[in-house]
């Protein structure tokens, strides 16, 4: 009886945002990617010089570099297959009414005016390569923030990009930071004003609605000093079966005493590979905190990184993979001391089950002279079945002794007793498995806003539905 | 109408290949306490999880009926919305669920209702004053944590707030020291009555000084060697169950 069977098909039955548009674009780049290519993208969103040879050098870069050999496969992406840029019909608005019809309702469809009306500061919505929507709380804008998409930014702030583009994660980082940085279009650009507590959080949600497009946002946030912001970002797209890719380049700087907190719900359709850089600096006194779900996704690739390089400053990764039939979840943390009496704390939570996996990666370096650094680390694994499995490959490069590491790590599998305990209390097997999920990743859902709580939930809930026949 | 008990008839369990249960004949009615005494590896465990379902004990032979519905035939929480309790001997823990809400979430697929969280707050609390336990207890993830008393005590309280018809206590009093075995056999009286049928699993007669039981028997290497009145129960626990050796 609680032998757990073969799940539905997933792809069919279960993800809820499989659902697509008709491909409607003002502009799409051929397929495949050359230097052409990237000039073309530039010349549309008329860009300065240095940002096209910033470009070209990324791409060379990209050309040159091989494929990351550890972690996931990704032997499988056909970089010629895809299209790299594609600009959905209309123009950039801050007002739904002049969203084209078809994309407006699919973002009703995933709950986003809605969610701007009840309990956002402001959205960016993202179609493809380009944001169609973007819009901030009067008041908000009326004390200094802002929040655009980046190519926005550029135009409007280019001092400021100039300053902080590609200054923590250059692309050199790595084969698709330098991807990204090549071909670049859409994401946040965020400045808060040295103080400004923007109370709600800010939302982006991205969506891919074509077939073997790629979407390759870059989002900056810049928190001055003693300001507050909490970025939102969440990604759907249809089911398809070939793959698109994504690819984004996070970059946070928390200036003294600032606090920035950056929650991620990431849900892609099954047939998208998901590699993304997300890094963070922390100065003086300043707080990152990195709040990352990944539910959905063929293959995730992602280790969020904070660099803590005044004292006092702390960072968080909290985070939980839910790794299904054919999923491949490789996520993490990683941390640098650069400075003494920093702290930081990293939480990792993962779920695998129908033969999925689930890694956690992560890195922990404290250097040299950066005394009195806390820190401490919980990886905890629930597997639901014997055709599933996790890892943990925790690394720590200590370079000084008055630290104080803590690290723990858990992998637990779902005995057959808890799940007779939990029957033997009137709950089927399903239900039962549910509820043991959400317990487990209760302590990464109690840090998001009840409304994604409740979503998160809903979703987990989703995914655990035909895990029993 | 059908019979309003918990009858087993001839019951033959199989666990892992082997035969522990050789035949058990035992009828409850409601109303009823029995005690169902035996020394260490006598089968009665093995009877409880039976009862219930648990899918590692293989029923071979013989039936039991709950208010004449054929139990064997369901999934185990289909049992539990019949109106079958089990306190187990070892409770599960279940991280990041407050207990609170994993007895509603219980109650209302017992009960097949939605109750609304204020109403059964306000009856949780009630039975937690009942068993003189901390309302503290309701945040608490289910049974982390806990020590042996505040396992068995929620438990109790389980049963409590569930309102089974016929609840199995499963060693409820094992690994309790005397007050804590004071409290929940307090609690367990509390919650006895002409609308609940329950067979108490124990090794030991302590319990019964707390809750009497109408009916006492014995089990030995998987059979009811005898049955009597709570004399029965005091005779064991001056002489032993070596008075009782099956030939």
């Amino acid at each position: 009886m609680t032998k757990i069977k073969e799940v539905k098909n997933y792809l069919d039955t279960e993800y809820k945002y499989g659902f697509k548009d008709p491909e409607k674009f003002s502009f799409k780049t051929k397929k495949g990617l050359n230097e052409d290519i990237i000039k073309q993208i530039s010349k549309i969103k008329n860009e300065p010089e240095w940002m096209l040879d910033l470009r070209l050098k990324a791409y060379r870069h990209f050309k040159d570099r091989i494929m990351p050999k550890w972690g996931a496969d990704l032997s499988k992406i056909k970089f010629d297959d895809i299209y790299y840029y594609g600009k959905p019909e209309g123009e950039q608005t801050d007002d739904w009414k002049n969203v084209p019809k078809d994309i407006r309702n699919t973002f009703d469809r995933l709950g986003i005016p809605e969610a701007e009306k009840k309990f956002l500061a402001g959205v960016g919505a993202q179609y493809e390569s380009e944001v169609i929507y973007h819009n901030l709380k009067k008041d908000l804008q009326d004390k200094g923030v802002v929040f655009l998409d980046m190519d926005g930014g550029l135009r409007e702030y280019a001092e400021l990009v100039k300053k902080y583009f590609g200054k923590l994660v250059p692309y050199t980082d790595n084969k698709f930071a330098a991807l990204n940085t090549a071909v670049w279009s859409g994401g946040s650009f965020i400045y808060v004003p040295s103080g400004v507590k923007v109370d709600l959080p800010l939302q982006a949600y991205f969506r891919i609605n074509a077939k073997n497009i790629g979407q390759f946002e870059r989002t900056l946030i810049i928190a001055d000093k003693g300001s507050y912001v909490h970025y939102v970002e969440g990604c759907t797209a249809p089911v398809y079966t070939t793959d698109s890719l994504h690819s984004a380049v996070v970059e946070l700087f928390a200036l003294e005493g600032a606090t920035i907190r950056y929650t991620t719900i990431q849900n892609w359709s099954q047939n998208v590979y998901n590699l993304v850089t997300k890094r963070a600096s922390a100065e003086k006194n300043a707080r990152v905190e990195w709040i990352d779900g990944n539910l959905g996704s063929k293959v995730t690739m992602k280790y969020p990184a904070i660099i803590l390089k005044g004292e006092k400053a702390h960072g968080e990764v909290i985070s939980v993979a839910f790794a299904g039939k054919n999923q491949v979840q490789d996520a993490g943390a990683k941390i640098m001391h650069m400075a003494p009496n920093t702290t930081s704390q990293i939480t990792s939570k993962s779920v695998s089950k129908d033969g999925g996996r689930t890694t956690y990666r992560g890195l922990l370096r404290v250097a040299k002279g950066c005394k009195n650094v806390k820190s401490n680390v919980v990886c905890d694994a629930l597997i639901l079945d014997e055709k599933s499995a996790t890892d943990t490959i925790p690394y720590m490069e200590i370079q000084e002794n008055d630290v104080s590491i803590g690290h723990e790590a858990s992998v637990g599998r779902v005995s057959e007793e808890q799940l007779f305990y939990l029957m033997s209390r009137g709950f089927s097997e399903e239900q039962a498995l549910g509820m043991i999920v959400r317990g487990f990743m209760d302590e990464f859902v109690r840090e998001l806003p009840m409304e994604y709580a409740i979503e998160l939930n809903r979703l987990i809930e989703l995914n655990m539905e035909g895990s029993v026949g | 109408m059908g019979e309003i008990m918990l009858k087993i008839e001839n019951l033959h369990v199989n666990v892992e290949g082997k035969e522990i249960l050789k035949g058990i004949n035992l009828t409850i009615k409601k109303g009823e306490i029995h005690a169902l005494m035996g020394p260490n590896g006598s089968g009665k465990s093995t009877l409880s999880f039976a009862l219930m379902g648990h899918p590692k004990y293989k029923i071979t032979k013989g039936s039991v009926k709950l208010d004449g519905k054929n139990l064997l035939e369901m999934e185990v929480n289909e049992r539990a919305k019949s109106g079958l309790f089990l306190s187990f001997q070892y409770p599960s823990e279940i991280q990041g669920v407050s207990l609170a809400n994993f007895l509603r979430t219980a109650y209302n697929e017992v009960k097949d209702v939605k109750i609304n969280v204020m109403d059964f707050m306000k009856m949780l609390y009630e039975k937690m004053d009942l068993l003189k336990m901390n309302k503290e207890f309701a945040k608490r993830h289910v049974n982390v944590g806990f020590s042996g008393g505040e396992k068995k005590r929620t438990e109790i309280l389980q049963m409590a707030v569930l309102q089974p018809k016929y609840a199995v206590l499963d060693e409820t009093d094992s690994g309790l020291d005397i007050d804590a075995l004071k409290i929940v056999a307090e609690g367990v009286k509390k919650l006895v009555g002409p609308e609940l049928g329950v067979l108490i699993i124990t090794h030991y007669q302590r319990i019964l000084h707390h809750v009497k039981p109408d009916k006492v028997h014995v089990l030995m290497s998987g059979k009811i060697v005898k049955s009597g009145s709570y004399k029965l129960a005091e005779e064991i626990e001056k002489k032993g169950y070596k008075i009782l050796k099956v030939s």
